[in-house]
């Protein structure tokens, strides 16, 4: 095979996986959105604070000690114990409910029936007030997760790749682990609206509230399974991308790789944000690879990703799989 | 009612009155955001230094020390405001750690008289003091860092750079860009390849360079990161099988916060630096006794002996040293940015004054000069040991390529002078 096209597919192959990372962070999104009309800006967020209170309970962190030590003067910063990662993860979706019904009872339950960009603001807020709890609560410092994922190349690929073709191909294990992840994410989501009672009255809550409402589904309720479901994929998310660079604060800003893939994908479509991230990536990589870095100095994937989007935004406003917007006079 | 308000006034005028006789060092720290891991260690280090030479010594020549503390969190905005809100405080000197930051103080502070150093960041042709005349660059900067990365590189060749191939890794940001014009006259120099591979902001994905790296296999990586960018490199790195032992980053590239996420694979991976490691000093004997025992250190106290701690800590005997010249010039203990400025000027590190303060071998000799506010440009590379869990210095300082490095500092401070109508200052 020839050297430049055995390049090209392992670019290409790259791209789907890094699309699966971008589609991860985008699902958190559209299940809000879907089922609320909130674009909650507070997602990414959202996968930083739970890998920081997955590690914290991994590891036996005391939340809130430096705040505890400064009050009562002790010097009190761990338990002594380490969780399994397995429990530590049922435990900190016990958090993220909690934060769920919290997000619920006290912010958006006294903005019902309040313009999007209201609703919108109110989760710029919840961002930073989660940012800062976060801190205060796990500390600044850059953590480690090891919950025994496999990362580094994919020496089978590898080998195989090379008898093949002549040119070894790098897959990370990682990336391997996630792609799976999140299919089984994606199909669980889709069986759980499909075959559930909470998933179809979630359903009909997305389709129309009022209607919903009139026979007998609590939005209350929903509400907060909505944003327990956000806060589940926000650690599946947090954990992928904190394995890659450590748990720390600037995982918030992996919701920037989220935007494009939601602009593509719809911010209504759960398939919508798998096809737009794999497309986002693929085409970021391709694009990188085969004008960026030989014509344009590289680092072109940030900027790229945004206008492939806008491109598909032109045709489609409403996204790849988005609700067709139609008004009536 | 009448009566408690003015008393309440007048107690807030007090309280936000500046208390003259103190010596004001302001820190515009970065504890929040998605840098704090980097900022807090080096505000706890700045901050320590000061609390011992008030505790231990009763500050500066008999003057007590404060340093009042004002987040930026990284972001340059607020970097300006922090300035703007200190300065009137008496500041003697700024050193923000932001070459963002940098950038926007480089006319205020020479307008304003008041000093800032900027070691190892900022605007590197700053070293020229005719031009920069309130901005000093001691004891190394970015050029230098590339300078000896590539010394380094030539050192374990056996010599030679004929027909390598080194790779520079940077933050496609002004402060990442520094090095190219460096490493392209190296490289014509001494005849190796160099090919560069910009990371945008944050840094999070880095997937295309690294199967770049790995297509064109060069010999060597250089990296000039910092964030996250830095952690995701190395995993990368590790990753794509690299030898770590080859892949070398910039002293923002080097602390314990850049290799530990990657555990074991981390292994070998090389940093520059301009100043020692470790904590096996006896100034950290006083610190502990007279800071950490006494429950005075900065922050939760836990970042003593980190590499950035120790470079916070380091920047704050730089400017108590240069305070300490700048009492003697001028004769008088209170002294004023002015005067401050001055001090900095004929500032001179001798290994007999470092082991006087207690830290011994711990970084390059240099001195000041109006002309050069750079020093020498004396870099050591550090390594990283995984299953230790430590840096350890594996090379001496040494001096960077002046000859390549001054004519590009000529050139471009005498850019800036023309724009800025700057006659010189020597």
């Amino acid at each position: 095979m020839p050297e430049q096209l055995a390049f090209t597919i392992e670019v290409f192959l790259n791209g789907l996986m890094a699309g699966v990372l971008y589609a991860l962070v985008a699902l958190g999104f559209v299940l809000i959105y879907k089922a609320s009309g909130i674009f909650n800006y507070a997602q990414g967020v959202m996968a930083l604070f739970a890998a920081l209170t997955l590690v914290g309970i991994m590891e036996g962190q005391v939340p809130f000690s430096h705040l505890i030590n400064a009050i009562l003067g002790t010097e009190v910063h761990h338990f002594g114990w380490h969780i399994p990662a397995f429990l530590a993860i049922v435990l900190t979706m016990v958090v993220m409910i909690v934060l769920a019904y919290c997000v619920q009872r006290f912010v958006f339950r006294y903005l019902v029936g309040q313009e999007p960009i209201i609703l919108f603001m109110a989760t710029i807020g919840l961002a930073y007030f989660l940012e800062g709890v976060g801190d205060l609560m796990w500390g600044s410092e850059i953590k480690t997760l090891d919950v025994g994922l496999p990362q580094g190349i994919n020496v089978w690929i590898d080998e195989f790749t090379f008898n093949a073709t002549g040119y070894g191909f790098f897959i990370d294990n990682l990336d391997i682990v996630a792609s799976i992840v999140a299919a089984i994410l994606v199909i669980g989501l889709v069986m759980f609206a499909q075959y559930t009672k909470q998933g179809r009255a979630m359903r009909a809550v997305a389709d129309d509230h009022q209607a919903a409402l009139s026979v007998g589904v609590s939005l209350n309720f929903i509400w907060i399974l909505v944003w327990s479901l956000a806060g589940f994929v926000a650690l599946v998310a947090g954990i992928m991308w904190g394995a890659k660079s450590g748990v720390q604060f600037s995982l918030s800003l992996i919701a920037l790789k989220a935007l494009p893939v939601l602009m593509l994908g719809g911010f209504t479509s759960i398939p919508g944000a798998i096809v737009g991230g794999l497309i986002i990536g693929v085409g970021e990589k391709l694009f990188e690879f085969l004008i960026g870095a030989p014509f344009l100095g590289g680092a072109t994937e940030n900027w790229f990703a945004y206008m492939l989007a806008l491109v598909f935004l032109v045709f489609r406003p409403q996204g790849l799989f988005g609700e067709k917007i139609i008004e009536r006079v | 009612m009448k009566y408690k308000l003015g008393t309440l006034a007048v107690a807030g005028l007090m309280a936000a009155s500046p208390v003259m006789a103190d010596l004001v060092f302001p820190s515009l720290s970065y504890r929040t955001g998605p840098y704090a891991a980097g900022g807090i260690p080096f505000a706890d280090g700045y901050a320590d230094y000061f609390t011992l030479l008030n505790e231990r010594d009763g500050g500066i020549g008999g003057e007590t020390i404060r340093v009042p503390e004002c987040e930026t969190a990284y972001n340059t905005e607020k970097g300006v405001e922090c300035y703007e809100s200190t300065k009137g405080d008496g500041a003697l000197v700024y050193q923000p750690l932001s070459t963002g930051i940098t950038y926007q103080l480089i006319p205020k502070v020479t307008a304003d008289d008041i000093p800032m150093l900027t070691s190892g960041l900022g605007r590197t042709s700053a070293k020229n003091g005719n031009v920069f005349s309130h901005v000093f660059n001691f004891p190394a900067n970015y050029w230098d860092g590339a300078s000896v990365a590539v010394k380094h590189i030539m050192e374990q060749e056996g010599g030679s750079l004929e027909g390598k191939k080194i790779a520079l890794v940077y933050h496609n940001s002004a402060y990442g860009k520094e090095p190219i014009r460096t490493l392209q006259e190296l490289s014509e120099k001494h005849g190796f390849e160099l090919k560069e591979v910009p990371v945008d902001h944050p840094g999070q994905e880095q997937k295309s360079q690294w199967l770049q790296i790995r297509r064109d296999k060069p010999d060597y990586v250089i990296m000039y990161g910092w964030g996250v960018m830095n952690q995701v490199a190395v995993q990368e790195a590790a990753n794509i099988r690299f030898p770590m032992d080859k892949f070398i980053g910039i002293w923002w590239s080097g602390s314990e916060n850049d290799v530990l996420s990657a555990g074991a694979k981390a292994d070998g991976y090389k940093a520059l630096t301009f100043h020692n490691v470790g904590s096996d000093y006896p100034l950290y004997d006083d610190l502990q006794k007279h800071v950490i025992d006494t429950g005075k250190a900065a922050g939760a106290g836990d970042q003593v002996g980190s590499v950035l701690y120790n470079r916070g800590l380091y920047a704050a005997m730089l400017v108590a040293e240069a305070a300490k010249t700048a009492q003697e010039i001028h004769g008088v203990t209170d002294i004023t940015g002015g005067q401050m400025r001055d001090g900095m000027e004929q500032l001179e590190i001798t290994e007999e004054k470092m082991a006087e303060l207690g830290l011994p071998d711990f970084g390059p000799e240099f001195s000041v000069s109006c002309e050069n506010h750079g020093g020498e440009g004396f870099v050591a590379v550090t390594q990283w040991d995984a299953e230790a869990k430590e840096w350890n210095l594996v090379s001496d300082f040494m001096q960077s390529d002046q000859e390549v490095i001054q004519p590009l500092i000529e050139e471009d401070s005498k850019a800036y002078a023309d724009e800025n109508a700057i006659e010189g200052n020597c």
